[in-house]
C-alpha cells in the first residue's frame, strides 16, 4: 500500500510523466505530429515514444540519484561508489544507449528518403502563400495555390523551391520539413497512409505574415485522385447573371494584372492562381475560412488581416461590388 | 615556508598595519563621479554583472510580452511586426547581452581572488569592454522603443534580412550594434586567458587550478574561435546590405546557406559558452556542500575540454533541413549525440561528488538539483533532435522552443542562480534569504516547468516557432494557455529574486567569513572584504587550501606569503609561469582612468554612425577612437619602472618589466591574433564554400581574377616589411637606436607598398564586387588582408615614436616584441590571401 501511494508521488511529480499523460490525451489534430497519417510521421513519431520512455527512465534515475545523494542519505559513501558512478553511469552507459539510439534513428533516413512513383508537385513558397503546380507522368500541368491534393498509399515527390526568402514546407501528419531555399531546389518524398484533410505550414520565419502561411493537404483514394486532377485540366462554364457581373468587377479592377483565372484575361502570376478557388477550403493561404464574407473582407481589408502581403487593400470598393466578386470568386471550382 | 616567516618583519602588528594602510590607498575606489573611472575587477565586475542582469530582466519583460500574445488564438495584443521585434530582440537580448557577458561579468568578479590575484592583468581592457557592453546593449535594445528593432529572428537568415524593403535599420542595428558587443567579448575573453595562465599564485600549478578557472580557460578559449566566424559573417552581411556585394544573393551567384553555415559554426559553440560558465559555478559549489574534493577532477577537466572541442562539430545540426546529403546528417547526428557523453561525465562527477560527501542542503544546493532536473531533461529531448528524422518534425516548431529553454534555463539559468546565492556574501559581504530563496525556488521551479514542459507537445501537434499568432482548433488553445500562466509564475519568481538582491539591508548582521566553509581562495578575505583584494598573493599546494593547508588564514591575514605592501604606492599583482606557477614579475597594474571609458563610447559612435550610413561621422568617431586608443597604450602599457627588481617578500626578487613570451602583454596578443586568424580562416571557408556549390566552376570561366603580379608584388613587398622588422627588433637588442628607427622607417616604407599592391590588383583588372560574387569574394580578402597591413604600419609607427621617446630601449622592448609578432600573423594572412586569391584559380582551371 506505501509502495503504490509512493509510486503514484513519483508519477506526481515526474515532468516526463506528465509530459506522457498530456500527449496521450494530444492525438486528434490536423497538423499533428503525433497523430500521422503518412508514413514518415508514423515512423518519427513511433521513434518518439520510444525515446520518450527512455528518456523518462534515465532522467527517473539521474534524479534519484541526485535526491539519494542530497536529501536520502546524506553521509559520506566510499569514494569507489563515485568513481564507478562516473564510469559506468558518465560513460559506458550513454555510449551503448546513443550507439544503439543512432542506429535505430539513423536506420530511418534512407527509407524515408526514397525517390517518388511517379506524381511530382513543385512548390514554390512565396511571401506569404505558395505556388503549387502538379506534374503527372501523363497528362497536362495543372497549376494551383495554397492547398495540395495527393493520392493515398504513393510516394508523391516535391520539387521545393523559393524566389524570395527561405521557407519551410511543412506536413506534420505526413512527414518532416524541408527548408525551401532561393537558389536551391530540394525535394521531399511524402507517402500518406490515410485519406483525409489535414494541414502544412511554413515552417521557417519568412517575414511579418510568418503565421498565415499555411495551405490544406487533401488526401484522396487514388481513383478519385487521377479523376480530380483530370477534372483540373478541363475549361469551366462562362459565368451568368450575378457571377458575370462579378467576373467583369473582378477584371475591371485589375486583379487579373496578378492573379491568373483559367479561360479569361487574367493571366497574372505574381499572385496564386485563382481558377480553382471556389474548391479550396481556406482563403489567404490558410488564413481564413473560404466564406463569401471572408473574401470580400479579405479584399477590402488585405492588410490587416494579413500584414505586409503584397496585394494592395480595395477599401474603396462598394460593397455591392465586393460581394459580387467574392460570388464569382466562390463559383470558381 | 613557516620557518622563514618567522623571523620576517610580518611579526610585527605596526608594520602590518602601516602594509595595510598603504594597499588600502593604493586600492582604494575612487569617489564622486570619479567613481566612474575605476577599473579594478570589483567595480567592473560589479556593474558588468548588474547590466547583464538588467537586461536579462528588459528580455523577460520581451518573453512576457511573446506568453501574452500566444496566451490565446488569433489574438490581436501585439502587431505582427511588433511581435516579430519582440521575438527577434527576446532572443538576442538573452543571448548576446545576458547569457554570453554574464560569464565574463562574474568571471571578471570572482576570477581574481579565485587565483589569490589583486587584479587581472588587463583591467583597462575589462573596464573598456564594460562599457562597450553596456553602450551596444543600450543601443540594441533601445530601438525597440522607435520601433526600428531588428525583426528577422535572433539568427538573421538572408535573404529576408539582406532585403532592405523588408528589414528597415533593424537589421543593421543587429550587424553593427552586436559586432560591437562581440568585439568587446572577445576582449573580455583574451583578459580572461592571459588572467588564468599568467595571474595564478606561486605554487597553483595548472593541475591544482581550481575547476572554475578550467571553465574559463576552455571557455574564453571557445569565445576565441566562435565569435570570428560570426564577426566575418556580419561584415560579408554589411557590405551586401550597404553596398550590395552579393555573398547571399544566389541570382549572382552568392549563397544563403553561407551565412547560415557561418552562423551556426558560432551558434552552437555559443550554447556550450552559455552552459559550461555556469556548470563551472556547480563546480565550486558542489564541493562545498559536500565538503569534500571533487570526485574525479581529471574526468571533469577532460570533459570540459572534450565538450569545448566537440562543440565544434556540430553545427550542421541546425541545418538538418536546409536539404544536405544524407551522409552529412548521419555525421552530424552522430557528433551531436556524442556531445552528450561529455556533458553526462561532468554530470556524474558532481553525483559522485555529493554521494562520496557529507552533503549540507541549502538553497544554492536546492537551485542546484532543480537545475539538474531541468538540464537533465533538456539534454534528453537534445539527444532526441539530435537525429536528423525525429529533427525534421521537431526542428521550428515549438518543440524546439521547449528543448532550448530546458538546457538554457536549467543548464545556465538555475546554476547561475545557485552562483548567485553562493557568492552574494563573497560580493556583498551578506547573505541573501534562505526563505526568498525557497519561495522564489518554488516560483522558478514550478513556473518553468508549466510554461515549458506543455510546450514539447504544442510543438509536435505543430505550431511553428515565430509566429505571432494561431489558428483557433487546432489543438494549440489549451496548451498555450497554460504555458502564459506558467510563465507569469516563472515571473514572480524572477521579482522574489530581485527583491532580495536589491531589498534594503542596513541592521543585518554581516555573513561570517568563509560563510559556507569553503577551500578556495576567493574565500580567504574576511567580510567586509577590502579593496585591495588579496592582503597577500598566498603560496599554493593544493586544491583546496584553505581545507588541506594549515595555519594558511593565519599566514594570510598576517601577510606571510608575496606582496604583503605596496611601498612604492603603486598597484602591484604576481605574474607566474604558465604550467608550474613559478613567479616570474612583479606586474604594476594601471589604476583608474577615464580614458577606456572614451576610447569606448568612441568606437560605439563609430559603429552606431554607421547604422545610419553616416559616413562623415563615422570616419570622424574612427579616428577619434584610434587616437583614445593610442592615448591608453601610450600612457598606460609597457610603463618603465623606477628599478630594475623588487622585493616582492619571502626573500624573492622579482623583475618589474619583462618582455617577450614571458610578459602578459605578449600573450594578450598572441592570443588575441589566434582569434583574428579564426575570422580569416572564415572568410577564406567562404570562398571554398563557393567553390564547392558551384559546379560551373569558381571563379568563373570568365570572370578576370585580380592577375599573378600585382598580388606577388604585395608578397613580395610584405615579406620584406616583415623583414625590416626582425631587423628593427635586432639592432634594438643591440642597443642601436638610429638603426632601429631606420629600419622601422623602411619597414612602414615597405608594407604601405604591400597593401596598396593588394589592392591594386583587383583594382586594376576590373573587378566589380556588385556583379558576382567571386569578386566580391576575391575584394574582401584583399581588403582584409591590406587592413591588416595597415595596422601594421599604425603599430610600427607607435614604435618609431616610443623609441623618438625613449620609451622604446634595449631594456624596455615590450612594444617592439608585440608588434613583431602582430606581424608574423599579417605575414601569413598575406601568404594565405595571395595564394587563395591569386594561385588558386590556376589550380581551380
Amino acid at each position: 500500500m506505501g509502495a503504490t501511494i509512493i509510486a503514484a508521488r513519483i508519477l506526481i511529480r515526474l515532468p516526463a510523466f506528465g509530459l506522457v499523460a498530456l500527449a496521450l490525451g494530444a492525438c486528434s489534430g490536423v497538423q499533428s505530429a503525433l497523430d500521422p497519417a503518412g508514413r514518415e510521421a508514423r515512423d518519427v513519431a513511433d521513434l518518439f515514444w520510444v525515446m520518450l520512455i527512455g528518456a523518462g527512465v534515465v532522467w527517473t534515475i539521474v534524479l534519484g540519484v541526485a535526491v539519494y545523494a542530497t536529501r536520502v542519505r546524506t553521509d559520506a559513501h566510499e569514494e569507489i561508489v563515485g568513481k564507478r558512478l562516473i564510469l559506468w553511469g558518465g560513460v559506458v552507459f550513454p555510449v551503448v544507449v546513443l550507439a544503439a539510439l543512432l542506429v535505430y534513428g539513423l536506420r530511418l533516413m534512407p527509407e524515408l528518403r526514397q525517390p517518388g512513383e511517379g506524381l511530382r508537385v513543385d512548390v514554390a513558397g512565396e511571401q506569404f502563400w505558395w505556388r503549387v503546380r502538379y506534374k503527372p507522368l501523363n497528362g497536362p500541368e495543372v497549376v494551383s495555390a495554397n492547398e495540395i491534393r495527393m493520392p493515398v498509399g504513393e510516394r508523391v515527390e516535391f520539387a521545393l523551391t523559393s524566389p524570395h526568402v527561405i521557407h519551410a514546407f511543412w506536413i506534420p501528419t505526413l512527414g518532416g520539413k524541408v527548408d525551401m531555399i532561393p537558389g536551391r531546389e530540394n525535394r521531399l518524398v511524402l507517402e500518406a497512409e490515410k485519406p483525409g484533410t489535414y494541414r502544412g505550414v511554413c515552417a521557417e520565419f519568412c517575414g511579418a505574415s510568418h503565421a498565415l502561411m499555411a495551405f490544406d493537404v487533401v488526401v484522396m483514394e487514388k481513383p478519385a485522385f487521377d479523376a480530380w486532377l483530370a477534372a483540373q485540366a478541363a475549361p469551366q462554364p462562362a459565368p451568368t447573371g450575378d457571377l458575370a457581373r462579378g467576373r467583369d468587377l473582378f477584371l475591371q479592377n485589375g486583379c487579373g494584372a496578378c492573379h491568373a483565372v483559367a479561360g479569361t484575361e487574367a493571366k497574372g502570376e505574381v499572385g496564386p492562381d485563382l481558377t480553382r478557388f471556389g474548391a479550396r477550403k481556406t482563403l489567404g493561404a490558410g488564413t481564413l475560412p473560404n466564406t463569401a464574407d471572408n473574401v470580400a473582407r479579405f479584399i477590402a481589408e488585405t492588410d490587416t488581416v494579413k500584414p505586409r502581403v503584397t496585394m494592395p487593400a480595395y477599401p474603396a470598393l462598394p460593397r455591392d461590388d465586393l460581394t459580387a466578386i467574392a460570388a464569382y470568386l466562390g463559383s470558381l471550382k | 615556508m613557516t620557518d622563514a616567516a618567522l623571523a620576517s618583519p610580518q611579526d610585527d602588528p605596526e608594520v602590518r598595519k602601516g602594509q595595510e594602510e598603504r594597499l588600502e590607498k593604493v586600492w582604494e575606489t575612487p569617489k564622486g563621479v570619479r567613481y566612474w573611472s575605476a577599473v579594478n575587477n570589483s567595480e567592473v565586475g560589479i556593474w558588468y554583472t548588474a547590466t547583464a542582469l538588467f537586461f536579462f530582466l528588459f528580455a523577460g519583460v520581451l518573453g512576457l510580452l511573446i506568453r501574452t500574445q500566444l496566451a490565446v488564438p488569433d489574438n490581436d495584443f501585439l502587431s505582427a511586426t511588433f511581435y516579430n521585434q519582440v521575438f527577434t530582440l527576446h532572443g538576442t537580448a538573452m543571448m548576446f547581452l545576458f547569457a554570453i557577458p554574464i560569464f565574463e561579468a562574474v568571471a571578471i568578479l570572482i576570477l581574481p581572488e579565485m587565483l589569490g590575484a589583486r587584479d587581472l592583468p588587463f583591467p583597462r581592457l575589462s573596464a573598456f569592454g564594460y562599457w562597450s557592453f553596456l553602450l551596444g546593449g543600450v543601443f540594441v535594445c533601445g530601438s525597440i522603443f522607435f520601433n526600428a528593432a531588428p525583426d528577422g529572428g535572433w539568427f538573421m537568415y538572408p535573404p529576408l534580412t539582406t532585403d532592405e524593403k523588408q528589414t528597415g535599420i533593424g537589421a543593421d542595428v543587429w550587424l553593427l550594434g552586436l559586432s560591437f558587443i562581440e568585439v568587446a567579448s572577445i576582449a573580455a575573453a583574451v583578459e580572461l586567458i592571459v588572467g588564468t595562465l599568467k595571474c595564478r599564485p606561486p605554487g597553483m600549478r595548472i593541475n591544482l587550478m581550481p575547476l572554475y578557472a578550467w571553465y574559463v580557460l576552455v571557455v574564453a578559449g571557445m569565445i576565441l574561435f566562435a565569435f570570428p566566424p560570426l564577426i566575418a559573417g556580419d561584415i560579408l552581411f554589411e557590405l551586401e546590405r550597404m553596398f550590395g556585394w552579393p555573398f547571399f544573393d544566389p541570382a549572382k551567384g552568392g549563397d544563403p546557406l553561407l551565412w547560415q553555415h557561418l552562423f551556426w559554426i558560432f551558434g552552437h559553440p555559443e550554447v556550450y559558452i552559455i552552459f559550461l560558465p555556469a556548470i563551472a559555478l556547480l563546480a565550486m559549489i558542489v564541493p562545498t556542500f559536500a565538503q569534500r574534493p571533487i570526485l574525479g577532477y581529471s574526468w571533469i577537466v577532460l570533459a570540459a575540454v572534450g565538450t569545448g572541442f566537440l562543440s565544434f562539430g556540430l553545427w550542421v545540426h541546425h541545418m538538418f533541413t536546409t536539404g544536405l546529403p544524407a551522409i552529412s546528417l548521419a555525421f552530424f547526428s552522430a557528433a551531436s549525440e556524442a556531445v552528450a557523453i561529455p556533458t553526462g561525465v561532468q554530470i556524474f562527477v558532481f553525483l559522485a561528488t555529493l554521494l562520496a560527501g557529507r552533503v549540507i542542503y541549502s538553497v544554492p544546493m536546492l537551485y542546484a538539483v532543480g537545475a539538474l532536473a531541468i538540464f537533465v531533461f533538456g539534454g534528453l529531448t537534445g539527444v532526441m533532435v539530435a537525429l536528423a528524422p525525429f529533427d525534421w518534425q521537431a526542428h521550428d516548431s515549438h518543440f524546439v522552443v521547449a528543448h532550448l529553454h530546458y538546457t538554457l534555463i536549467g543548464g545556465m539559468f538555475f546554476p547561475l542562480l545557485a552562483g548567485i546565492y553562493y557568492y552574494f556574501p563573497f560580493v556583498m559581504d551578506r547573505r541573501l534569504s534562505d526563505r526568498l530563496g525557497k519561495i522564489s525556488f518554488w516560483l522558478l521551479f514550478v513556473g518553468f516547468n508549466v510554461t515549458f514542459l506543455p510546450m514539447h507537445i504544442t510543438g509536435l501537434r505543430g505550431m511553428p516557432r515565430r509566429v505571432f499568432t494561431y489558428a483557433e482548433g487546432l489543438g494549440f488553445d489549451t496548451l498555450n494557455m497554460v504555458s502564459t500562466v506558467g510563465a507569469f509564475v516563472f515571473a514572480a519568481g524572477v521579482l522574489v529574486v530581485a527583491w532580495d538582491i536589491l531589498r534594503p539591508r542596513g541592521k543585518e548582521p554581516l555573513a561570517p567569513r568563509n560563510v559556507w566553509n569553503a577551500g578556495t581562495l576567493e574565500w580567504l578575505s574576511p567580510n567586509p572584504g577590502k579593496e585591495w583584494g588579496v592582503r597577500t598573493v598566498p603560496i599554493v599546494s593544493t586544491r583546496y587550501p584553505l581545507w588541506d593547508q594549515p595555519n594558511f588564514v593565519r599566514d594570510y591575514d598576517e601577510g606571510r606569503f608575496y606582496l604583503p605592501d605596496a611601498e612604492e604606492g603603486k598597484r602591484e599583482t604576481l605574474i607566474t609561469s604558465v604550467l608550474d606557477a613559478r613567479p616570474i614579475q612583479c606586474l604594476r597594474v594601471p589604476g583608474n582612468t577615464f580614458i577606456t571609458m572614451g576610447a569606448a563610447f568612441l568606437t560605439g559612435g563609430a559603429f552606431i554612425a554607421a547604422t545610419f550610413y553616416a559616413w562623415t561621422l563615422t570616419i570622424g568617431f574612427s579616428i577619434a577612437a584610434l587616437i583614445a586608443i593610442l592615448i591608453w597604450l601610450w600612457t598606460g602599457t609597457a610603463i618603465i619602472p623606477e628599478k630594475k627588481d623588487k622585493d616582492v617578500g619571502l626573500g624573492l626578487r622579482l623583475p618589474l618589466y619583462v618582455s617577450g613570451p614571458d610578459s602578459v602583454g605578449w600573450w594578450a596578443m598572441f592570443i588575441t591574433m589566434i582569434g583574428d586568424m579564426s575570422a580569416f580562416a572564415s572568410l577564406i571557408f567562404g570562398y571554398f564554400f563557393y567553390w564547392t556549390i558551384h559546379a560551373t566552376g569558381f571563379p568563373p570561366a570568365d570572370a578576370a581574377g585580380p592577375g599573378l603580379l600585382w598580388p606577388f608584388t604585395a608578397l613580395v613587398l610584405t615579406i620584406a616589411s616583415w623583414g625590416a622588422m626582425l631587423l628593427a627588433r635586432r639592432a634594438n637588442a643591440a642597443d642601436r637606436p638610429p638603426s632601429l628607427r631606420l629600419w622601422l622607417a623602411l619597414s612602414v616604407v615597405l608594407a604601405v607598398g604591400g597593401g596598396a599592391a593588394l589592392l591594386w590588383g583587383p583594382h586594376t583588372t576590373g573587378l566589380d564586387p556588385t556583379s558576382h560574387v567571386y569578386p566580391a569574394t576575391v575584394w574582401v580578402i584583399a581588403i582584409w588582408t591590406a587592413v591588416h597591413v595597415g595596422v601594421g604600419v599604425i603599430m610600427t609607427l607607435y614604435c618609431l615614436a616610443r623609441s623618438v621617446g625613449s620609451k622604446l630601449t634595449k631594456e624596455h622592448d615590450i612594444d617592439i616584441h608585440n608588434v613583431v609578432l602582430f606581424w608574423h600573423f599579417a605575414l601569413i594572412t598575406m601568404a594565405v590571401s595571395v595564394a587563395t586569391i591569386a594561385l588558386f584559380p590556376l589550380v581551380a582551371r
